[in-house]
């Protein structure tokens, strides 16, 4: 199950091994070795599972894009970007352990089945050593259980919901991105210096796992700094036109419109609510307000004009200023012509903790890079300081508070940064009740 | 033999021999070379070959027999999946309990389905069925979520009671499943030379299960049942002035079908535990009736060469990316090298669906009966007899409107 | 009393776009005999039209600006649109501004030549080929057309706003006496509803009082018949194709503004604008149009939160489940003909 770099001479190498094979078959027994796919010649393969078809293409894109800039850093090659920043030093651009970096990539479709089928390709047939990508929480999840069953590591990428850590947390599968909970924490206080402490909130909110947590999250954030929630209407996944669920709210004497909504459902439901004219209401004598508590900028596009003006939260944003951001977005910015995403930043690093890992764990095997991982502290890969917990895998960091720029002065320049929330006042204990009833279990290495 | 003509024992031979030898046709690559890329032989994509091409056989026993057109069956197949998944959670991992439960969830439920469906003919009949289908994908990634477990699919977990097997192995992880002891994960690997082969055991027993599904289905085709079918899709108005009441033969079919579905629906969670809702939404359905079609709709053999084509397409196109292709055209100078690759990149990779539907138009523009079509007129090239009696082997020519 | 009134304003205004493509749809079917799968594909086409429009007038030269710079920290390059070069801020801006009603005159000839030749080149060799076959091959075809949209636009939606004068809405309620910003309504919807209005009042007028619509619907009656008559139906048919292709073109230009297009949204209104023209009754244009509507506001009265609190999940279902009612207890949709599509 090793793959190893194809060249264009392997064909003729191979071609004169045959000879000499065919006389001496050699069997063996699946898994021989001391845990899945290790890799033994000398090169390393990580396997890219992202969105490449379906309505979140151009998010996998871009995941994709930060995956070959991270592969490059770790050969040595490029300017070595977040490499320089990280305030650990155990990579040295010579690969993982010496190990060359080559990688695979699968398309996930967006469906969990099509996700693990993927995954699973590039663990059986192309021996890849770590799973990481996804742009939603259904195909984090279902990879990531994969990941644990098949023995080989699940760095996840864009995935929001707080099952992931929460109920639905392996051993194998760790999360650098925020959460619905986090969200909600960051973004509490600034509606209330923004929009005051008596207000009354109308949630819309896609009809599914990652709805219904985020929804929970910011409900209970904004009741208990004094908003009341009026209603909560569950939008279909598949709805297109959301004027249906967003005339009600003229009705209501609702001044606050949360959409609990991702991608395609979100340029939507915000474009309809701005053209039922939501922003220039006034009720209870203050202004009718909509906020957006997951932005991606990526999708804000979408949006035009409507985004400008309107709260949310983000992982991470490239006009961020600290050192190692500004190495990020320098060397993905030089490469491809434009600043990277939040998706390529959580994809980007991930990539980077989990080779640092290996190199401290000094081992491939899962369970030593589960060790190296779990409560784990570090800086410099933009977010400031983070510790990736031992108790449910996911990272502690600063949140960003976003807001649609007035004056944008580039396609790129939607968000501007509000707030950044410190660590401290999102973290949350590792049995809250939002985050209860899952088990990380042990890690397998597939031995 | 086996109640079977020789035509249909010699095919029957092929197809047995066929899967059998799988792990090795499909790798017909050494692991080194550059052409690795389209080897097809590792135990995820062999075992959806064959669960696949369950399903589309038993889509075609309704669709290429009767005539009628569904476009719910994923429904089938996705109930099938739940109701094993259910079963692995509560009763024990083994996976015969649950490849039948799921049959018996997904008869039950195509007898519901169908009852109601098949009060309506032509695209009535279709429309009807996708509306159910769909209400089943929507309901379950929504409020059904307490049973489906709505976006992220039905899982297993650590806590399930299971309770003649054990909630979690003694080093804490969820049990694998099995066919009385035998890990569907298990197998070995045979290396020749700059070759690797992988004989799985979860492979295996799709591969004895299809090949019984497949041996099922000829004798549906061959037996009076199955020319009751036929006389349907030819002309069901002179059935009913013969006095003869075509709906119990036509709900019979759709059962089996149904049941081939859940069949193919169990074996997917019995390989892979994870039942996403996905596989019940409108495309599924799609996608079954367009890999009937491409391999020969009313042909035995065709469903499964459609499934196998698409199954392959989905798999292997999808994961060239651009980095592959640069290393096959090195051997070019650097401009005509961007080039080239710049031409095929649209088609691989994140462009796989581009090549899907190009294959989808060129052979229903070229060989109207499908692949089977064109192993047809190849045959003929090499035998240079005059085309024979196709109505043996199939039905696909048959000019009458199938919808 | 003003929430329902407000969904059936909703609810004319989704099934405006429903008729429209089912219109289309239906016409195909009843005249070609052709199970069209790109149907949702052109409606896709249609709204590329504006967005591509938007796009030509938008293409800029770009000065360097030294003053500012960009996210590199290199000097900021300031694009200006040539129109705006051409013909002066003023009046290039309007024209930018005014991409979506510009649009509707390049989609005419873009969605007629579209039409054209995809019945000539493709849909012609398969008036006989069962409809399994006209699934697959119209299938693949719509397949091929969305990848070549997202191949040039990428898969995100991208904002193709109406021009500034239809933006806001209109007050009904103050109209009628009523507190005022009870009942309102954006101007682009209500845009889309009479430009809807208008379109299929045409096509109907065009079937009903011209020759060629006569004769036309005298091919959807009994094409064996027509045919021997010795008229050539073949020529007529072809307009027909590109007449609908025209039709759910337009719907999808108009529709840009409502919500940014990408490349699968035809995919997204495909299968329900099948549920339409089935459920209108196979072949029937009024069926369509009265099928489009009736479940456009069916489906706006679902998703009322006093609705779906009753009934958890209805909104998710009500189109498929009035589309099972109606054919247990309407055999042939609404509006439909006995022996059409039976077979």
């Amino acid at each position: 199950m090793i793959k190893r770099p194809i060249s264009r001479r392997g064909l003729i190498k191979t071609a004169g091994v045959v000879g000499v094979g065919l006389a001496a078959p050699h069997v063996f027994i699946r898994n021989a070795n001391a845990f899945n796919n290790e890799p033994t010649g000398g090169t390393v393969t990580l396997g890219f599972n992202v969105p490449q078809t379906g309505p979140y293409a151009d998010e996998g894109a871009d995941e994709l894009r930060a995956y070959e800039l991270a592969v490059e850093h770790l050969n040595g090659e490029g300017d070595g970007g977040m490499l320089n920043t990280f305030s650990s030093k155990a990579l040295k651009g010579n690969g993982i352990l010496g190990k060359k970096v080559e990688f695979v990539t699968g398309d996930t479709q967006t469906k969990s089945d099509a996700a693990r089928a993927s995954a699973k390709s590039m663990i059986e047939k192309d021996g890849a050593i770590m799973i990481t990508g996804g742009s939603s929480s259904g195909v984090a999840v279902a990879v990531q259980s994969l990941c644990q069953e098949a023995g080989v590591i699940f760095m996840a990428g864009l995935t929001h919901s707080n099952d992931t850590t929460g109920k639905d947390k392996k051993a194998n599968g760790f999360r650098h991105f925020f959460n619905g909970y986090m969200s909600a924490a960051a973004l509490a206080p600034v509606l209330k210096n923004a929009y005051g402490t008596d207000r009354k909130a109308y949630h819309l909110t896609a009809d599914y796992t990652w709805g219904w947590t985020q929804q929970e999250s910011i409900a209970s954030a904004t009741e208990a700094m004094g908003w009341e929630t009026v209603n909560n209407v569950l939008t279909p996944l598949a709805a297109t036109d959301f004027s249906a669920y967003i005339t009600p709210i003229l009705q209501s004497d609702a001044d606050v419109l949360v959409l609990n909504h991702y991608g395609g459902n979100m340029v939507n439901s915000l474009t309809n609510a701005v053209q039922f004219g939501l922003r220039d209401r006034q009720v209870n004598g203050k202004n009718f307000e909509i906020i957006v508590p997951l932005y991606s900028r990526l999708m804000a596009k979408g949006a035009g004009e409507n985004v400008k003006g309107i709260f949310g939260s983000t992982n991470w944003h490239w006009s961020l200023e600290d050192e190692g951001s500004i190495a990020f977005v320098q060397s993905f910015g030089k490469k491809y012509g434009f600043p990277p995403s939040q998706a390529a930043h959580t994809c980007y690093v991930q990539t980077l903790l989990y080779a640092d890992a290996v190199e401290r764990g000094g081992s491939f095997n899962p369970c030593s890079v589960v060790e190296a991982l779990e409560g784990y502290e570090f800086d410099g890969l933009g977010n400031g300081p983070t510790l990736y917990r031992a108790d449910d895998h996911q990272c502690f960091k600063d949140v960003l508070v976003v807001k649609g720029k007035e004056n944008p002065t580039s396609e790129f320049d939607l968000l501007e940064i509000v707030e950044v929330t410190p660590a401290a006042q999102v973290t949350y204990p590792p049995d809250h009740p939002m985050f209860a009833g899952g088990d990380l279990g042990t890690c397998n290495s597939g031995a | 033999m086996l109640g079977l003509n020789n035509k249909d024992l010699m095919l029957f031979a092929i197809v047995i021999a066929i899967t059998l030898l799988a792990p090795v046709i499909l790798n017909p690559f050494p692991v080194e070379s550059d052409l690795a890329q389209f080897n097809a032989g590792y135990p995820d994509l062999m075992q959806r070959f064959v669960i696949f091409g369950i399903f589309a056989i038993g889509f075609n026993i309704l669709f290429g027999l009767t005539g009628y057109l569904s476009f719910g069956h994923a429904a089938f197949l996705g109930v099938g999946s739940y109701a094993g998944v259910w079963m692995m959670k509560l009763l024990t991992m083994n996976v015969v309990p649950a490849i039948i439960v799921s049959v018996i969830f997904a008869g039950l439920f195509s007898l519901l389905v169908g009852f109601i469906s098949l009060r309506r003919s032509g695209i009535y009949f279709s429309i009807l069925t996708l509306a159910f289908a769909q209400m089943s994908f929507s309901l379950a990634y929504s409020v059904l979520t307490p049973i489906t477990n709505g976006e992220t699919g039905l899982q297993l977990s650590l806590n399930d009671p299971r309770i003649l097997g054990v909630s979690q192995t003694a080093d804490g992880s969820i049990p694998m499943t099995n066919f009385f002891g035998i890990a569907m994960r298990d197998g070995f690997e045979l290396s020749m030379g700059g070759w690797l082969f992988t004989f799985n055991a979860g492979y295996y027993l799709c591969a004895a299960v299809m090949l019984i599904a497949f041996y099922v289905s000829i004798r549906i085709f061959r037996s009076p049942f199955g020319v009751m079918l036929k006389a349907v899709k030819s002309n069901q108005q002179r059935m009913l002035y013969t006095g003869l009441n075509s709906r119990p033969y036509t709900l019979a079919a759709f059962v089996i079908s149904g049941m081939y579905a859940g069949l193919a629906g169990g074996l997917m969670v019995a390989m892979d535990p994870l039942a996403g809702a996905e596989r019940m939404q409108w495309t599924a359905s799609g996608e079954v009736v367009l890999m009937t079609i491409l391999g020969g709709t009313g042909t035995l053999i065709g469903p499964v060469l459609g499934s196998g084509l698409i199954k392959y397409l989905e798999n292997i196109f999808s994961k060239i990316n651009d980095n592959i292709l640069h290393q096959w055209f090195s051997f070019l100078p650097d401009g005509l090298e961007d080039f080239v690759v710049a031409i095929v990149y649209p088609f691989i990779g994140k462009g796989w669906h581009l090549t899907l539907g190009i294959v989808f138009m060129l052979v229903v523009i070229f060989l109207p009966g499908g692949i089977v079509e064109g192993g047809q007129r190849i045959g003929r090239l090499f035998r240079r007899k005059p085309p024979e009696d196709r109505n043996n082997t199939t039905t696909a020519a048959a000019p009458s409107a199938a919808e | 009393m003003d929430a329902i009134i407000l969904q059936v304003l909703n609810g004319l205004d989704k099934g405006s776009a429903y008729a429209l493509i089912a219109l289309g749809l239906t016409l195909i079917f009843g005249t070609l005999g052709v199970v069209n799968f790109a149907h949702g594909a052109l409606f896709m086409l249609g709204a590329f039209c504006a967005v591509t429009l938007n796009a030509i007038l938008r293409l800029s030269t770009e000065t360097i600006d030294p003053s500012r710079t960009d996210f590199l920290g290199n000097p900021l390059k300031v694009k200006t649109p040539y129109v705006e070069n051409w013909f002066g801020p003023e009046i290039g801006g309007a024209m930018i501004e005014w991409s979506v009603p510009l649009a509707i005159v390049f989609a005419i000839p873009v969605m007629v030549a579209v039409g054209i030749a995809t019945e000539r080149g493709l849909i012609k060799y398969f008036y006989k080929r069962p409809h399994a076959d006209q699934i697959l091959v119209t299938f693949g075809l719509a397949i091929v057309l969305q990848e070549i949209i997202k191949y040039f636009f990428g898969a995100n939606p991208i904002p193709t706003p109406a021009p500034d004068a239809f933006i806001g809405s209109f007050d009904f309620g103050a109209l009628v006496g009523m507190e005022a910003g009870t009942i309102i309504y954006p101007y682009w919807r209500l845009v889309y509803f009479a430009f809807a209005a208008i379109v299929i009042g045409a096509v109907f007028a065009f079937l009903q009082y011209t020759t060629f619509g006569m004769v036309v619907r005298a091919g959807m009656a009994d094409r064996e018949t027509v045919g021997l008559l010795g008229i050539n139906i073949d020529k007529r048919f072809t307009i027909m194709f590109a007449i609908a292709a025209c039709v759910a073109g337009l719907a999808g230009v108009m529709y840009a503004p409502i919500n940014s297009p990408n490349y699968h949204m035809g995919m997204d209104f495909l299968v329900l604008s099948f549920v339409v023209v089935v459920v209108g009754g196979m072949g029937s244009l009024p069926g369509a149009v009265a099928a489009g509507f009736l479940l456009g506001i069916l489906e706006s009265f679902a998703s009322m939160s006093q609705v779906v609190n009753l009934l958890p999940g209805i909104n998710q279902i009500i189109i498929y489940l009035v589309a099972i009612i109606i054919l247990l207890t309407r055999p042939r949709g609404l509006l439909g003909r006995k022996g059409v599509m039976e077979g």
